[in-house]
């Protein structure tokens, strides 16, 4: 009986890096290669918009929130210790080194990355991809690739402008509405935040982040069996398997960027 | 032009190919038929090389496919057209589009003379007034026209149809017999259709191979088979509904099912 | 095809955003400022006993106000001694009296390590590039627990004769 379970277990995780061999091959084919200027250009104008652009409105309506309720929280707790005066702080480094990065990522593999997922899905249940096959185009360049690329420009960007926002949410509800001292606000998240340490460290997390939703959903997509259930189940496991990745990674990059000092 | 030798395949422990040899010869429509689920498809895919046999040899043109490297592969594949059972039309691109796509891929010819080719091919298939729509404004017959256009645009001298009769109405049905006999001849193509819709394919085909249980169960000439076939081929060819392939899955005593004694 | 213009348009729009959040991130955010350039100052070093957390990008002030940064700390080899080196904004203050005193100090209750330098007298010699502020012109970081200690020890010197 105990064998039986570990036969399981063995042949489980024997699947699991199958998988990722698999994985890591179709993102050697799909990135690995004499770039195509003539019209690769405009094959990653067309995915930055319908990974990024198509993202915004949901980046950027979730990052005001988000500074907005950073503000209130923040402002609520400080103003017992009257260190309300820390708010700018507090509100920029937890979305600089955390929010920011982590959340932003998380909203991506949602909207975006099952948006791969499933289009890639579709196209590989109507034989779209095979019949490029057949007609002796890689299909892994030419519509794999410029979606990969798409989405790891697109995260750290979209980021940076959640942060952005979020900064400025959070400075309508502190300053304007709540009533800390602006100035204050500002220098004292200047003195507390430095450029290298947290807003760069913040947007290299944004950047694995990048990569890894990008692959998985792009994976997802390439591998879920062609029935259009099929399709709705590797769109889910895009969602969840990039949200634990990112939860995970983010944890390992912490632990090492921010760990020591 | 085409031949396959010994081939076994098996997908997932079922042993989907168990020693098929097929010769498929220049200039002539082959047919390879059976019921579904033999893996009919599976067929094409290992000839055109998008799988590997797990022994065996598939020769087109001279070239064992399974052994061509990736390039060599792509370069073997502009020489073949494949229509896939659902069209596969690029759903983003027009119909005019889907057909200079494989124009533009593998050509560098002015935008002028690839106007006039895709129009030509749309001609070909009857649909050249249609070369501004949208993949999902064409009903299913035109739209497996539009894919037949684009297999035929770089002109490949071997073609291949999976399923095209499948699901048709009885005037597309008969547009696509005529289409594939007449571009077969007048193209001087090699052509091999996959099907099991009996009476359209026998009506075209020059040379028919039935793939059943993994093996080839009958192979000749529509005539020969329809004469001197097995019962299992007479059975298959004629649409019999009992025959070897037994009507009744296998069950116990009627009686006993339904008042629980043998009478 | 029409659609293209206004994807490139939109994707356009979408870099320039970025980046300006970009600038907004640097300069509003973090006040990244070019004061971390080595080239813009001239190094002082300083010696102290104990440093407590002082690090290094910790705030050099006079009076209170900013005129530095610290940008490497150091062992003294012979001496046990920590060497600060830090780098002083010329155009804050050029010329430091050469007995000027180093002490480091606390932001606050609970806040981080910094260096103040109280000015000295002299004036005609100044701190140039490269000079050091020796130990016994600084003044190290207090550490609470040495503090605490010395406060008890005091406290039962002050009562040795206790009554019972």
């Amino acid at each position: 009986m105990l064998i039986k379970r570990v036969q399981l277990l063995g042949r489980s995780g024997l699947g699991f890096l199958d998988n990722i061999g698999q994985a890591a091959i179709i993102l050697y084919h799909a990135i690995v290669g004499k770039p195509d200027w003539a019209h690769g250009i405009s094959r990653l104008t067309q995915q930055l918009y319908s990974v990024g652009v198509l993202s915004l409105i949901i980046i950027v309506l979730s990052s005001l929130f988000i500074g907005m309720v950073l503000a209130l929280q923040g402002y609520t707790i400080l103003v017992k210790f009257g260190a309300e005066h820390a708010l700018g702080q507090l509100i920029a480094l937890s979305l600089v080194r955390e929010l920011g990065p982590v959340v932003g990522a998380l909203l991506f593999a949602g909207r975006a990355g099952s948006a791969l997922t499933a289009e890639i899905g579709l196209m590989k249940t109507t034989e779209q991809l095979s019949s490029m096959e057949m007609m002796g185009i890689d299909p892994l360049r030419r519509i794999i690739g410029p979606r990969f690329w798409a989405g790891q420009i697109s995260l750290p960007l979209l980021t940076l402008i959640f942060n952005c926002v979020a900064v400025l949410g959070g400075y309508m509800v502190g300053v304007e509405w709540l009533g800390v001292d602006g100035g204050a606000f500002w220098a004292n998240m200047q003195s507390a935040v430095d450029f290298h340490a947290d807003v760069v460290n913040g947007i290299i997390k944004s950047v694995v982040f990048g990569s890894v939703v990008t692959w998985i959903a792009v994976y997802q997509g390439l591998d879920c069996p062609p029935t259009s259930e099929g399709i709705g189940r590797a769109t889910t496991r895009t969602v969840v398997y990039s949200s634990l990745a990112i939860l995970g990674l983010d944890f390992f990059l912490t632990a090492v960027m921010f760990g020591d000092t | 032009m085409v031949e396959v030798r010994d081939l076994h395949f098996s997908w997932n422990t079922h042993i989907i190919f168990d020693g098929i040899d097929i010769a498929v010869q220049r200039g002539k429509i082959t047919a390879i038929m059976g019921p579904s689920g033999t893996g009919k498809t599976t067929l094409l895919r290992l000839i055109g090389g998008q799988l590997r046999p797990d022994s065996g040899t598939i020769l087109v043109e001279g070239e064992d496919v399974p052994k061509l490297s990736r390039q060599e592969l792509y370069k073997l594949r502009r020489q073949i057209g494949m229509l896939f059972q659902s069209g596969a039309l690029f759903s983003d691109l027009s119909v005019f589009e889907n057909v200079a796509f494989p124009l533009r891929e593998h050509t560098s010819l002015p935008e002028s003379m690839l106007h006039d080719l895709v129009l030509m091919k749309l001609q070909a298939v009857g649909l050249r007034g249609a070369h501004e729509l949208m993949p999902s404004e064409l009903s299913g017959g035109m739209a497996r026209r539009v894919a037949l256009a684009r297999a035929l645009a770089l002109d490949p001298s071997l073609i291949m149809f999976d399923e095209p009769f499948a699901g048709q109405d009885p005037i597309s049905m008969g547009v696509l017999v005529q289409l594939i006999r007449l571009l077969n001849d007048a193209l001087n193509m090699t052509t091999i259709i996959v099907s099991h819709d009996v009476q359209e394919t026998i009506s075209i085909a020059d040379y028919i191979y039935i793939v059943a249980d993994a093996r080839i169960v009958g192979s000749g000439t529509p005539e020969v088979l329809m004469k001197n076939g097995t019962a299992w081929v007479q059975q298959f060819m004629q649409g019999l509904p009992d025959g070897p392939v037994p009507f009744h899955y296998p069950a116990q005593d009627y009686s006993a099912d339904l008042w629980g004694t043998a009478l | 095809m029409m659609k293209m213009r206004t994807v490139e348009i939109t994707v356009g729009a979408f870099m320039i955003a970025s980046i300006l959040s970009l600038l907004m991130l640097a300069l509003q955010v973090s006040g990244l400022n070019t004061f971390y350039k080595e080239d813009r100052g001239y190094k002082v070093k300083a010696e102290f006993t104990n440093i407590g957390s002082l690090k290094v990008r910790a705030k050099v002030s006079l009076g209170g106000v900013l005129i530095g940064r610290v940008v490497r700390i150091d062992l003294e080899p012979k001496t046990f001694n920590a060497k600060v080196w830090m780098i002083i904004d010329p155009l804050r203050v050029d010329k430091l009296p050469i007995d000027s005193r180093a002490s480091i100090l606390t932001a606050g209750l609970l806040g981080d390590n910094y260096i103040s330098i109280t000015p000295g007298f002299n004036d005609t010699e100044f701190l140039k590039e490269g000079d050091t502020i020796p130990i016994d012109s600084t003044d190290s970081a207090v550490i609470l627990e040495q503090l605490v200690s010395k406060f008890l020890a005091g406290q039962t010197n002050g009562n040795a004769k206790p009554a019972h």
